[in-house]
């Protein structure tokens, strides 16, 4: 059998699931190596010499798909890892009990870092004050539209002290 | 910043210093794993990805006041060798040294904190310290995180704590290890049972350079798996209480070696050391094996006034790709067995043999057959 890359005989014969398919890779030993099939960390073998985007008819309704990374739980399942911070959300479910395996709990109860914390507050009122000066717009009421714009301006600005602000 | 070169030439400073029962602990060490809000993770980016966001944190990293003066270059102007070197000095992982476009580290000067970006996660922050001494490692790392906080957006859940490419370091992202010198544990037969009740506790023991390694010259690495659920604190506290055990038990084998069979022990040493003083071909294992017994010798007094910060940096100084950065080349491994063996010959002489006991009143005449050391 022939390499998928090269003509030279094919050594290496990968099979893999993905998304519920069945792709099958032959190579010789030169491109399996270059293609770092020999990655212990074993992600994507067959997304690496097909393409990321060679995903056709996959839209199964049992298979999720983050909406920022474009990870699958196909692939969380092959590989044990997510694809981004935002897969967390995404393949919530399920997730507790896979923790509880692993750790002695499945809330952090850690560290926990300032500039963060602040962050989502700071994201949360940002959503909040967008949807009022949407509904100002739409309701001709200019002068408050105005008002609000420059309290987002000064949310994005970071405070340089920004403790003292009650929760 | 500094010059791989410079970097290399001086012994780290947990070599230098000692810390709590360092004559059986190691080296301490914690690191944490962090990452960026709006990055994928480092196994599911794109190669640019990784490349933009090395560009855009390296200067943030280097800036930090831990890391004046320190190290910092990317992999892809790092050769095969002098990234090995930094594995063998415990400063990047195995799995990140295979890694190169997109990925680098950033060290202090002392070799006491370092940095890898793009490892599994898009941090990886370590501290190391002599002896038993997480609580200090941790101090470390702790203040470098906070540090690095202000200055970058990090992906933190308020559920889930600080979110990992891996579940299996979720929360904390925090792994703490002690690297351990059990040659008594060995000797008497003892090892495996503690490995088990270790292992029964939730803590994982490994080799010498990590998972799937094996525990060469007697080193062990003990350290935490479960990351969620538990304060750092807690985690560290559990591990020096389940060290402080391992340390009586090594220490109540190394009396009993003592009181059961001295004679044996001193031969032991004895061979080991001339071995060492006097081989022109060792291979690693041998090497690392008999360095063990020379240490256990030092430790008891067999061997007295042994510099054992010597004996550190020369574990360091044999180890494959240390040799070949000396040689400047790659070699073979048999040309790395005489390397090894003449570097040992070279570094061992200012380091006096055993003392020499005599199991009767007087020394044996010359010639004489003196009977004292047949007593099967």
């Amino acid at each position: 059998m022939k390499c998928d890359v090269c003509t030279n005989e094919a050594t290496v014969f990968l099979t893999q699931i993905i998304n519920g398919q069945m792709t099958t890779v032959n190579l010789c030993e030169t491109c399996s190596k270059a293609k770092g099939v020999t990655d212990e960390m074993g992600f994507g073998l067959a997304e690496a010499f097909l393409g990321a985007g060679n995903t056709t008819n996959v839209q199964r309704n049992d298979v999720l798909t983050c909406p920022s990374c474009g990870f699958t739980s196909a692939q969380l399942k092959k590989i044990g890892r997510m694809g981004c911070p935002h897969c967390y959300d995404t393949f919530q479910e399920g997730l507790d009990q896979l923790l509880s395996s692993m750790h002695k709990g499945t809330r952090h109860l850690g560290k926990i870092p300032t500039r963060a914390i602040a962050d989502s507050r700071r994201n949360a009122s940002m959503e909040e004050l967008k949807h009022a000066l949407q509904s100002a717009i739409d309701e001709e009421r200019y002068e408050e539209a105005a008002r609000i714009k420059i309290e987002m301006q000064a949310l994005q600005t970071p405070a340089p002290q920004a403790e003292s602000q009650g929760a | 910043m500094m010059r791989f070169s410079t970097l290399i030439k001086n012994p780290a400073d947990w070599m230098r210093g000692s810390g709590p029962h360092s004559e059986i602990v190691m080296t301490s060490r914690v690191r944490l794993a962090r990452n960026l809000r709006d990055y994928p993770f480092p196994g599911f980016s794109q190669e640019q990805q990784r490349v933009d966001l090395l560009a855009n944190v390296r200067s943030v990293v280097e800036a930090l006041p831990e890391m004046k003066d320190g190290f910092s270059d990317e992999y892809v102007n790092l050769s095969k060798i002098r990234k090995q070197v930094l594995v063998e000095r415990h400063l990047i992982s195995r799995e990140h040294a295979a890694r190169s476009t997109g990925c680098g580290v950033v060290v202090d000067r002392k070799q006491s904190i370092s940095i890898m970006i793009n490892e599994e996660d898009h941090f990886r922050i370590q501290g190391i310290r002599a002896g038993l001494n997480l609580r200090s490692a941790f101090a470390l790392v702790d203040q470098v995180d906070t540090e690095l906080e202000q200055e970058l957006a990090y992906a933190f859940s308020s559920r889930f704590g600080y979110l990992t490419a891996c579940p299996t370091n979720l929360g904390t992202g925090m792994r703490a290890s002690v690297m351990l010198h059990l040659p008594a544990l060995v000797l008497t037969d003892q090892i495996s049972q503690v490995v088990k009740a270790v292992g029964k506790i939730g803590l994982a023991v490994r080799g010498l350079y990590g998972e799937g390694t094996e525990a060469l010259g007697n080193l062990f690495q003990i350290s935490n798996q479960h990351t969620l659920g538990e304060k750092e604190s807690e985690i560290i506290a559990q591990i020096e209480k389940v060290i402080e055990g391992v340390v009586r038990s090594e220490n109540m084998a190394r009396a009993k070696l003592k009181e059961d069979s001295p004679t044996h022990l001193r031969d032991q040493i004895g061979r080991a050391y001339a071995i060492l003083r006097h081989a022109h071909i060792l291979s690693s294992k041998e090497a690392l094996n008999l360095l063990s017994l020379l240490r256990l010798g030092a430790d008891l007094d067999i061997v007295p006034d042994c510099d054992r910060g010597l004996l550190d940096m020369l574990l360091l100084e044999i180890q494959p790709a240390h040799l070949q950065l000396q040689a400047e080349r790659e070699l073979t491994p048999d040309e790395r067995d005489i390397m090894r063996a003449e570097i040992t010959r070279l570094r061992l002489q200012s380091i006096a043999p055993p003392v020499n006991v005599s199991h009767s009143e007087s020394p044996p005449p010359t010639g004489g057959s003196f009977q004292e050391t047949n007593d099967e």
